[in-house]
């Protein structure tokens, strides 16, 4: 029997003929019905998801915004829930992260010029590659038991604010690399050209085009990785952070000459998160809600950093058009 | 040549100084730059080696006092007490059950809140809800483990499991997975996009409906990069710490029951290392081995999930 | 090249008219891109739309299956009347899976699924909910065979459709859809992505298909329009200029824009 006989009339198909215009319709509504039931599937789980996430939110915020107060910022920690504040918290955060941005932004940026512009298709940069992305994929307490062994005990920088800021800025690294990679290839290279053809050497190029140009993209990057930093904490438990600071590290500026002091890098320290997970673990209610609060500042410090980097990047995607 | 380009008075000065300088000592300055460039790229290579070489000595330290066999074999985890015993197998167990809920819940939802924004959901809402998984899969996943331990816990004791002990590897589970869920749906969804508008049209010139269109044609097609998404999600998954260390307890337990309090390969890590150890004692090294094994089960999904997305990304 | 010109049949004897375009105006958006065209598609013949770039010829091909139903704010005015039941297919009460299902279409760039070559062919089969193995088995073979493809395939059904070089996926896209049967298939510059070998051996499937089927084909090749299509319609900045029998318009259109085209001193 031929299937493909195109006269309507003789067309005699062993089943129903595809012709068939009821069959078809029969077949589209009973589709049609179970594309809905995908649907809705589709929007229960979206919703579903949304109504977790907001309930993990909305829960540390009921918990911990009653507790946040100026004290409860200029506070050290305390045996007494009521009088513990996060003050050496934030300002040891505050602290790594200064190491963390020096350390890493420089070297990523550095590795993101070299692999775009510099790095020829061969095997060391296929090496250099791989490790970028398999770093992006190593747990991050995995960095910590580098940094404890390496940093901590190996180069004797014990468990300082020195030590956690490099583990930190390894740790983000691959993001900002990536992120700077993606902003260099999207200058076109009609740009590259054109200061090669006013005689510009590689690296003027590169300094005088290709950075300003993509600058947008590379700072998304550098924000999104310290957004990333600030709330690690397996890595600085690790690295044997303490939990119980009352103390400031010694100020970046001093009154002598010369008026800048690194003493600080040293000093040992504790950061929001680690804050965080010391109250967290307490039976005593009162210190969960301390633990709440120190979530509601180290959650909104994330997402305003995230916020930022997205909408920059929306900004710059907007504004340039080569 | 015209004798405008003679006359023109700026041609003169475009040739700046610097560039009459001999070649030789430019080429230096190239080369100097070129290599400071590439030493940056090797931080990356250095980090790897360095990582590798810590763990492995240390553990190679670990293994001169406990056999290989015993490691890997023993099922009773106990390296702090003063009759120590270093089975492995607890902490792995913890780690797989923990891991396992956390797929079970975030794998079918992640695909189809993928599917649902990449071929259903409207213009609009996609482009909020995208933006949203991003900011999601930023937060600290300490948050989450307040969650887990002082909201979901409770809230699952008052309501259909009372009998639910305070700390358990399930509620960590769930909760690893819904945090997880934004990373399925934004990988998998990417891998949707990517695949050409030509191959839908194709599907529904055919008389095909969106819903077969998506899974008979667009989800076969981004096939690769849907697993990549999966296999990136479970290597994030089993490396979480905080969530586990806050919320499954910190008691190594042999068990897949996960209703079971049992602590993971990290929690174990992060327990250790609040306490007090001695640098180079047994305990000390314990957490590097522990370590080890963590690295190596991640390491394997990572490249599984990298080699995937590679050959999406090459494919279209 | 000139064999297939000796093909057509010389005189068409009583012909049936298969589909009739009846003042369709088409709007992207606010942009009108079809303008009151109106002209009808022979049953087993082979109509071509030729024209310079944008002058909506493809447009008014994806109006037949109803593909511009897939992306927002676009708008048809007018009717596509499919005979002999008459309906309007651009008509909101019918549904567009329908009418894709009763007019195939074979793209521009061949697009096979990422399936085999024996699930690509019927896939139209399995949309329509045809479940026996027999018949999906009887009905891709015929396709295969149809789309001069049966003998390169038959021995690889299993194999990957992205294994088969540029042609063959053209042919197996022509085979997924004439194995649903349809009562059109609709070509959108079907060879533009192919080389000339390749090109011919579509061109020679298009002339022996329309003993089956009724074909619609754009083309930006006038050779293609003239050896291939019984009926040529001209369009040219959404309108449609001129319509008639291939040879009347390519030996003596009646319009000048038309002639000017078809001798090249335009587009």
């Amino acid at each position: 029997m031929n299937g493909m006989n195109m006269n309507t009339a003789t067309a005699s198909a062993p089943s129903a003929p595809l012709r068939d215009l009821g069959a078809m319709r029969a077949r589209i509504k009973s589709g049609i019905l179970r594309q809905q039931i995908f649907a809705i599937t589709g929007i229960l789980f979206t919703s579903f998801a949304v109504l977790v996430l907001l309930a993990a939110f909305l829960d540390l915020l009921f918990d911990g915004l009653p507790r946040l107060s100026w004290d409860f910022l200029t506070n050290f920690p305390s045996r007494r829930a009521e009088q513990a504040g996060i003050l050496s918290a934030w300002v040891g955060s505050a602290l790594v992260m200064l190491v963390t941005m020096l350390a890493a932004v420089p070297v990523a940026i550095g590795a993101a010029i070299y692999l775009e512009e510099y790095a020829g298709k061969n095997w060391f940069t296929d090496l250099i590659e791989i490790n970028v992305t398999n770093l992006a994929g190593v747990p991050s307490i995995v960095y910590g038991l580098l940094a404890l062994g390496l940093f901590v005990y190996h180069f004797g920088f014990g468990e300082s604010i020195l030590a956690a800021g490099l583990t930190l800025a390894l740790l983000i690294l691959p993001i900002i690399i990536v992120s700077s990679r993606e902003a260099l290839r999207a200058v076109p290279i009609h740009i590259r050209e054109a200061a090669y053809g006013m005689g510009a050497t590689r690296w003027q190029m590169i300094s005088d085009h290709l950075l300003p140009y993509s600058r947008g993209g590379i700072l998304t990057g550098v924000i999104l990785g310290m957004a990333e930093a600030i709330g690690q904490t397996a890595p600085i438990i690790t690295i044997g952070a303490l939990t119980f600071i009352a103390f400031l590290p010694p100020m970046p500026v001093t009154g002598e000459f010369p008026f800048l002091s690194l003493q600080w890098v040293w000093s040992e320290f504790t950061v929001l998160p680690i804050q965080m997970y010391n109250w967290v673990s307490r039976p005593d209610k009162a210190f969960q809600l301390n633990a709440a609060a120190a979530g509601v500042v180290l959650l909104a410090m994330t997402l305003m950093m995230n916020g930022l980097a997205i909408y920059l990047r929306y900004q710059v995607r907007k504004k340039i058009k080569w | 040549m015209p004798p405008t380009d003679i006359a023109h008075p700026t041609v003169p000065t475009l040739v700046a100084p610097d560039r009459l300088k001999p070649k030789f000592t430019r080429h230096i300055k190239e080369r100097l730059v070129e290599l400071l460039l590439m030493c940056c790229g090797l931080v990356a290579v250095f980090t790897t080696v360095a990582i590798t070489a810590i763990l492995v000595y240390e553990s190679i330290g670990f293994f001169n006092y406990v056999s290989v066999w015993d490691f890997f074999t023993g099922t009773v985890w106990t390296p702090l007490f003063e009759n120590p015993s270093y089975g492995i197998l607890p902490l792995i167990s913890g780690t797989l059950t923990i891991t396992a809920v956390a797929m079970l819940v975030a794998v079918p939802m992640g695909t189809v809140i993928a599917i649902y924004l990449s071929e259903f959901a409207p213009h609009k809402l996609r482009e909020i809800i995208k933006p949203a998984l991003e900011l999601i899969q930023a937060v600290p996943t300490i948050v989450f483990g307040y969650f887990a331990l002082l909201f979901v816990t409770p809230m699952l004791q008052a309501t259909i499991l009372p009998g639910l002990p305070g700390f358990n590897m399930l509620v960590p589970g769930i909760v690893i997975g819904v945090a997880t869920i934004p990373t399925i749906a934004s990988l998998s969804e990417d891998a949707m996009r990517a695949v050409p508008m030509a191959m839908r049209e194709g599907a529904y010139a055919m008389g095909a409906n969106k819903m077969q269109t998506a899974l008979t044609v667009v989800m076969p097609a981004a096939v690769s990069g849907v697993v990549a998404a999966f296999v990136l999600a479970t290597a994030r998954a089993i490396g979480e710490t905080m969530i586990v260390a806050i919320a499954a307890g910190q008691n190594a337990n042999f068990t897949f029951n996960p209703m079971e309090a049992a602590a993971t390969l990290t929690a174990y890590i992060a327990q250790v290392s609040m306490g007090d150890l001695e640098h180079g004692s047994v305990g000390y090294r314990s957490i590097f081995a522990a370590g080890l094994v963590l690295l190596i089960m991640t390491l394997v999904l990572n490249l599984t999930g990298h080699f995937l997305r590679r050959r999406y990304r090459r494919a279209y | 090249m000139v064999t297939n010109l000796q093909e057509r049949p010389a005189q068409h004897a009583a012909t049936q008219i298969k589909a009739e375009v009846r003042n369709l105006n088409f709007y992207y958006g606010e942009f009108k891109s079809l303008k009151s065209v109106s002209m009808s598609l022979e049953e087993r013949k082979v109509t071509a739309l030729i024209g310079p770039s944008g002058c909506g010829k493809s447009t008014l091909l994806r109006c037949f299956n109803r593909m511009h139903d897939l992306y927002p704010g676009n708008r048809y005015e007018g009717e596509i009347n499919l005979k002999p039941d008459d309906v309007n297919i651009l008509s909101k009460d019918v549904d567009p899976i329908e009418v894709r299902m009763r007019i195939g279409m074979v793209f521009q760039k061949p697009n096979p699924f990422p399936k085999s070559i024996y699930e690509n062919v019927a896939y139209g089969l399995r949309v329509r909910g045809v479940k026996s193995r027999a018949r999906i088995d009887e009905q891709v073979e015929q396709a295969l065979r149809d789309a001069a493809l049966w003998e390169e395939a038959k021995n690889r059904l299993d194999d990957l459709a992205f294994n088969l070089s540029g042609g063959q996926q053209q042919r197996l896209c022509i085979a997924r859809a004439l194995a649903a049967d349809p009562e059109i298939v609709l070509f959108d510059e079907p060879t533009s992505a192919l080389d000339p070998i390749a090109t011919a051996s579509i061109e020679e499937l298009i002339s022996s298909l329309k003993k089956k089927v009724t074909i619609l084909i754009v083309t930006h090749n006038m050779q293609q329009a003239a050896r291939v299509s019984d009926y040529t319609a001209y369009m040219y900045l959404g309108e449609l200029i001129e319509f008639g029998e291939t040879d009347a318009i390519f030996v003596k259109p009646k319009r000048k824009e038309t002639e000017d085209y078809i001798t090249g001193r335009f587009g």
